[in-house]
């Protein structure tokens, strides 16, 4: 791997060298390293572009990392990845995706992620998005996330798109079993003229199961944010969603939520707060010294942290 | 030394100006002064005109014989002003530390910030991480905020109310903290408040009222006055006790 792709990589992985434990780092559409475990199997599909990863039952403190670069102007992939968590497993999945786009033709990453997990199994699962480059193509990233979980699982997923992304669709669609607990923590900050979109769909199917979707997000420049949550209570469960979010310049932000109630002792909360950085906020940094500039990062960089 | 010299501040209201600070004159070197008097007496205005969040609309203000009326909060507060607000702010995400290392304009290590909080009266392992959000009291909020001004250790700190907004237990506890508060920070303290507590450690006390400086002396001289609410010093303030 070069420079750019190293750098890639620690922008979305946290990684500066080969990471311990399974991976699989894909660079410019090709394999460019894989490690499996005695608890962690990683296969190439047969059938169409993508890695099957397959953790086995009982796997404890084991990470798997995933990550993609895309360093060549005008490539565009969809990528296919499926995850089997066994059941009691306790693993953390790190996945993200960094483009470096120095051409004028549009690169495209679309990476669905398929997460089958099992019965009271737990997973942290974390994504980061990042993208750099001067040219003038786009840099595009359309991930679409699928979730099904089983009874008594837990799946915690954190979602970071901080930088340099033109455009971006979010797809999410979430299925709880019986007691299982899904928590969802997006962070987005949108710059100059991006645009992205996070469109998340949880169906609370078992008895007791319960959702956090939790959104943090600032706007600035013209970019444009869309918020939608949809929220469907099938079942005695507790679902909440959140959109929290900054607005800077001439940002735009829309929060949509969606909750349904199917069953009478569902009980779904949605919140969402959008406004520009308090003024008395402001007020009280520079009353310690800060100038107004450096007290908007501070209060921008805590509110994302 | 802080020296108001004929400070006016007026805001447009119903069609017309209301005067809010008359004509303002006073200069400030002791250790502890307290400002008192009737709500919307101008105590509050006057704080924020000294600090920058507000501009007269008359008058100078000199920070040790320089003029700073036409600096903003941030070159204020960089020539040693601190501001104590009544109703402390909140920030989604900033930690008690980070607010504390923002306050002292240093890298500090968690020893240096946890010695500020327990000044406070708070356990610093408790609080070290905490958001500065709304799951903190109004108790502890204020306790931060004076930590923050500690951290500062500026030549003039200016509280403004720091009873406001808080039980009396939690009042009773912070009490003690101003009682050593001089002793922390090496400067002139300028407390804004209606508590007699507070005034009793006061080495001199402002009486303001209708935006105009009713009386001005020593504790001992001023506090009986305002106590017994018949001495004739302060109508506004006698009225209000009766």
């Amino acid at each position: 791997m070069d420079a750019i792709q190293m750098s890639l990589l620690e922008q979305v992985a946290g990684l500066h060298e080969v990471p311990e434990g399974a991976y699989n780092i894909r660079a410019n559409g090709k394999k460019a390293g894989r490690n499996t475990t005695a608890h962690i199997d990683i296969v190439t599909k047969a059938d169409k572009d993508g890695i099957d990863i397959v953790i086995q039952p009982g796997t404890k403190n084991e990470s798997v990392h995933i990550p993609v670069v895309l360093s060549e102007s005008g490539l565009t992939e969809t990528v296919y990845n499926d995850f089997f968590i066994g059941a009691d497993s306790d693993v953390t999945i790190v996945a993200g995706c960094g483009i470096h786009n120095c051409g004028v033709q549009n690169s495209e990453h679309s990476g669905i992620h398929t997460f089958h997990v099992g019965k009271n199994a737990k997973v942290r699962y974390v994504e980061r998005h990042y993208g750099e480059g001067d040219g003038l193509g786009e840099n595009i990233m359309n991930p679409t996330t699928v979730v099904e979980m089983d009874e008594g699982s837990y799946m915690e997923m954190e979602t970071t798109q901080i930088k340099g992304v033109d455009s971006t669709v979010r797809t999410t669609r979430a299925k709880l079993g019986p007691g299982a607990t899904l928590i969802i923590k997006e962070k987005v900050m949108t710059h100059g003229r991006q645009l992205a979109k996070s469109d998340f769909t949880v169906d609370l199917d078992g008895e007791g199961c319960h959702t956090n979707v939790i959104s943090r997000s600032v706007a600035r420049d013209q970019s444009k944010q869309v918020f939608l949550a949809r929220i469907n209570g099938n079942a005695p469960c507790y679902g909440h969603s959140e959109c929290d979010a900054i607005i800077m310049d001439q940002g735009v932000v829309s929060a949509i939520p969606e909750v349904t109630a199917n069953c009478l002792d569902a009980s779904l909360v949605h919140e969402a707060a959008i406004g520009k950085i308090a003024g008395e906020q402001l007020t009280k940094l520079m009353t310690l010294g800060l100038t107004e500039k450096e007290a908007e990062e501070q209060i921008v960089n805590g509110f994302l942290k | 030394m802080l020296e108001l010299q004929h400070i006016c501040y007026e805001v447009e209201q119903d069609g017309g100006e209301k005067n809010i600070l008359r004509d303002i004159d006073l200069t400030i070197d002791e250790r502890f002064v307290a400002i008192t008097g009737p709500n919307g007496g101008g105590k509050s205005t006057l704080a924020k005109v000294i600090a920058g969040i507000l501009t007269p609309t008359q008058g100078r203000i000199l920070l040790d014989g320089e003029d700073i009326t036409g600096l903003n909060i941030t070159e204020r507060a960089n020539k040693g002003i601190s501001f104590a607000f009544q109703q402390p702010v909140r920030f989604k995400g900033l930690t008690v530390k980070d607010l504390i290392t923002l306050a002292s304009g240093k890298r500090i290590g968690v020893a240096e910030a946890c010695g500020y909080l327990s000044e406070v009266g708070l356990c610093a392992k408790d609080y070290i991480d905490r958001e500065v959000d709304a799951s903190l009291s109004g108790g502890e909020l204020k306790r931060i905020e004076i930590a923050m001004i500690m951290a500062r250790g500026t030549k003039l700190s200016i509280f403004d109310e720091p009873e406001a907004g808080i039980d009396l237990w939690s009042f009773s506890n912070l009490i003690h903290v101003f009682e050593h508060l001089h002793e922390k920070i090496n400067g002139s303290i300028l407390i804004i408040s209606h508590q007699e507590r507070i005034l009793d450690i006061a080495d001199r006390i402002i009486v303001l009222a209708d935006g105009r400086v009713q009386e001005d002396g020593t504790r001992d001289r001023v506090l009986p006055g305002l106590l017994g609410g018949t001495g004739g010093v302060c109508s506004a303030l006698s009225d209000k006790v009766k």
